[in-house]
């Protein structure tokens, strides 16, 4: 009988178009966008693993509006990148049916406010399914969403939702922040048999980094950040599109005198308790800079944790930098919204200097 | 005729483009039609054919088993025994065609409401019942039944059918999917979708719809103004059913036919079938405040049960013997039932922890430890009010177990 195991038992490889004369990989080191590595990891992806299926709006001829998913159902025909109908709720409920049936479904959204539809698939039935199932049914399912602003898109186009679906247990929630590790987690992500909420910070999409994808770069497990910055003074703790802004306010930093260290979490959830704890430690002051908005964001649920972990560490409030508690502004205002590099200043001159006791005075 | 092609001057001088072929109309609406009247078999010169009574005769026992079962689980609500109970008393008819329409590497994508379509595809009932229960939500594996969970959330379990169809069809694999919602379900975008999905896709799915009048309180005039549920298949480029709900035999032959026809890559069919929910929505509900016993006095007497019966006895398909020999079979099953569901299921509440994921995050594992020294400080004998006196102790113990992982972490890493 075929069923549902045989397919699930992802060995079983039948042979596909994809399986023919793929374009060989120019070899050495090359200038690379986050959007072609991120295409690049779908592909590998896809030839490594039969299995493995994208679907989304607008992926297959036009591959995608931001073109991360060009060439793909040239190279691996319509069955394996799919212009579906145009419903989000759809998208993913067809996909949790076949991750049920054992693939493992990419799902891109077109943007990240165009997810909201979807969104009672995720948070009822993705996120869930294995736990209802005491682990009978996992969801290998990728879910893509190009999120945040800075590129001047109009309303609905520049959401940065990472909360809604951190408070969802049952989803891992990753964000990468360098070309390097939008090919690695990405890879990371599909290979995972949970379902993964893989954002994509659109504003790095052009972003470039010299790689070697002859030699795919590898990643880390899921739950470990990394330190980007070195630093002695104070910890600035980011993620996504906010880790460049971040490494720029240090730089700005040093002419101050200060030598801040920055974390960039890569991924929310699992949280890497560890690493943000080790680095508040040594530093005793942190400041958590993301685009979202602050009340109930992310870095609501980051300073409750190092407050609750190292509180005898610290030398000071752990501040935020984050969007205003606001509907994203419009693309003529946006740049009052998103947290800059005077602004991360300004939160790190207010780290109290002088003494803990004393109100903090600017050095 | 497509709509296209009733066009007048579709081929004038070109005044009006001809559309491309990929964005054009494509079916004739004609053939999806539902018929005007419900499909029926029972008390109709269409006869029961006797060449297939075994399959009547199958069809009769099920659905006395069928019936004896959502009056015990409907009385095991009253004892406490179930956390609450959707009966299908009086929908008997479609539940048990639904599975008995399917074959053995089929898939059955059932609603809340649907646990005895579950059971009559062969689950365990006691396991078919882990919702209702509560000891956990699925009670059964849903790759070795081919039964995806009971969905509660209204229709989203119709997309599922349409990938899980899709992916076997992409495998190369016969299977079938069959899904089922109801009236009030119908309204939800997720119907809309999955029957979008289904027929763009040809996907091999059945939808199966009961329409049981109601949607907890409100009638199916305030869901909808279509002619019916089953014409709605033509918007989506199916053809619909309708058939009468309560005639099992005539359910059984419109569901077959669909699935025979999504088996063949014919692509889905929309099946509505009207019956009547006799009971209150649930065993918490009160249908007195919406709806009159005068109302509800002509579905008993069209009773799935009652109506097959007649029949098949007035055909003398059925002896005496053998309906007392169903009606002791669903007892001795009624009596396991309730003897199962007397037992205390067995609970551990670190299953709570241990399948949110494929493996528990570092915070999982925190709060399951954590909640194991809670009831270890519950556990231990006489000392009242443990758990604040254990706190030290608590930390104590996460700390290490904490360590112990962290230790297993680079182990992996490594
Ligand atoms: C999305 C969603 N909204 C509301 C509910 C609450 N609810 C449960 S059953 C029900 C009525 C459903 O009626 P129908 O689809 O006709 O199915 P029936 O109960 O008659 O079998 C409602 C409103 C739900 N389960 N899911
Ligand atoms: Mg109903």
């Amino acid at each position: 009988m075929t069923t549902a195991t045989s397919a699930a038992s992802a060995g079983a490889r039948r042979e596909g178009p994809g399986r023919t004369e793929r374009p060989r990989r120019p070899a050495g080191p090359a200038p690379t966008t986050m959007a072609q590595a991120i295409n690049r990891a779908l592909r590998d992806a896809m030839a490594e693993d039969d299995t493995v299926h994208v679907l989304g709006e607008d992926v297959g001829a036009l591959g995608g509006v931001f073109r991360v998913t060009d060439g793909l159902t040239a190279e691996f025909g319509e069955d394996r990148c799919t212009d579906t109908p145009l419903a989000e709720a759809g998208i993913l409920g067809t996909a949790t049916g076949m991750a049920m049936y054992g693939l493992r479904p990419v799902v891109e959204m077109q943007f990240d406010a165009f997810a909201y539809p979807a969104f009672e698939q995720l948070v009822s039935h993705v996120a869930r399914m294995r736990n209802r199932t005491r682990g009978a049914l996992p969801m290998p399912l990728t879910i893509r969403i190009p999120y945040g602003g800075g590129i001047g898109g109009v309303e609905h186009h520049s959401d940065s939702s990472e909360a809604y679906y951190m408070a969802t247990p049952g989803l891992h929630v990753v964000t990468p922040a360098t070309v390097a590790d939008a090919y690695g987690m990405l890879r990371r992500a599909i290979a995972s048999d949970d379902p993964v909420v893989f954002l994509e910070p659109k504003r790095l999409y052009w972003s470039k980094e010299t790689l070697d994808l002859s030699e795919p770069p590898r990643t880390e497990p899921f739950g470990r950040a990394a330190v980007r910055r070195a630093g002695t003074s104070a910890t600035l703790i980011t993620y996504g599109p906010s880790l460049p802004v971040c490494l720029e306010a240090a730089e700005a930093a040093r002419e101050e005198g200060w030598e801040l260290e920055v974390l960039d979490l890569r991924t929310l959830v699992p949280f890497d308790d560890e690493t943000v704890c080790a680095a508040v430690r040594r530093t005793g002051r942190a400041v958590v800079v993301h685009e979202a908005t602050g009340f109930a964001g992310p870095g609501a649920e980051i300073a409750a944790r190092i407050t609750e972990r190292c509180f005898h560490h610290l030398q000071a409030p752990v501040l935020r930098v984050t969007g205003f508690d606001i509907p994203y502004p419009p693309p003529m205002l946006e740049k009052h919204h998103l947290p800059g590099v005077d602004r991360i200043l300004d939160a790190v001159a207010r780290l109290q200097w002088e003494s803990q006791y004393t109100e903090g005075g600017t050095p | 005729m497509t709509v296209l092609e009733q066009t007048p001057g579709r081929d004038d001088s070109g005044a009006r483009p001809t559309p491309t072929a990929a964005w054009r109309p494509r079916t004739d609406p004609a053939a999806l039609l539902p018929d005007e009247t419900p499909f029926r078999l029972l008390g109709t010169s269409a006869r029961l054919d006797k060449e297939r009574k075994e399959l009547w005769r199958e069809l009769y026992r099920r659905l006395v088993h069928g019936r004896r079962y959502n009056q015990q689980a409907t009385a095991l609500t009253k004892q406490g025994r179930l956390a609450v109970y959707p009966s299908s008393t009086g929908q008997e008819a479609c539940e048990v065609a639904a599975a008995l329409a399917l074959s053995e590497q089929d898939w059955l994508f059932p609603s809340y409401r649907d646990t005895l379509a579950a059971v009559a595809r062969g689950l365990d009932p006691v396991q078919a019942l882990t919702l209702l229960r509560g000891d956990w939500h699925t009670g059964y594996d849903p790759r070795e039944t081919r039964v995806a969970p009971l969905s509660t959330p209204l229709a989203t379990q119709l997309p599922h059918a349409v990938g899980l169809a899709h992916a076997a069809r992409l495998r190369g694999d016969d299977v079938v999917a069959l899904a089922m919602v109801g009236d009030g379900g119908t309204s939800e975008g997720d119907f809309h979708e999955a029957l979008n999905f289904a027929a763009v896709w040809k996907a091999p799915v059945v939808f199966l719809v009961q329409n049981n009048g109601f949607a907890i309180s409100v009638p199916l005039a305030k869901q909808t103004a279509a002619p019916s549920i089953a014409h709605k298949a033509v918007g989506y480029g199916m053809p619909g059913r309708l058939v009468d709900g309560n005639d099992a035999p005539a359910v059984h032959q419109v569901l077959a036919e669909a699935v025979e026809r999504a088996r063949s890559g014919g692509g889905p069919t929309l099946v509505e079938a009207l019956t009547y929910r006799v009971e209150a929505h649930t065993n918490a509900d009160d249908a007195t405040r919406y709806r009159s016993d005068d109302e509800v006095a002509p579905w008993r007497e069209h009773d799935p049960v009652r109506v097959l019966e007649r029949e098949l006895r007035q055909r003398r398909l059925l002896t005496d013997a053998e309906a007392e020999e169903a009606a002791a079979d669903a007892e001795r099953m009624a009596a396991r039932l309730r003897d199962r569901m007397n037992a205390e299921p067995l609970l551990d509440p670190r299953d709570l922890f241990a399948h949110v994921y494929a493996e528990p995050t570092t915070q999982l594992r925190e709060q399951d430890a954590m909640l194991r020294a809670e009831l270890a400080a519950e556990d231990e004998p006489g000392e009242p009010g443990a758990a604040g006196h254990d706190h030290q102790h608590d930390q104590q113990h996460e700390r290490e177990h904490q360590h112990e992982h962290q230790h297993q972490d680079q182990e992996r890493a490594a």
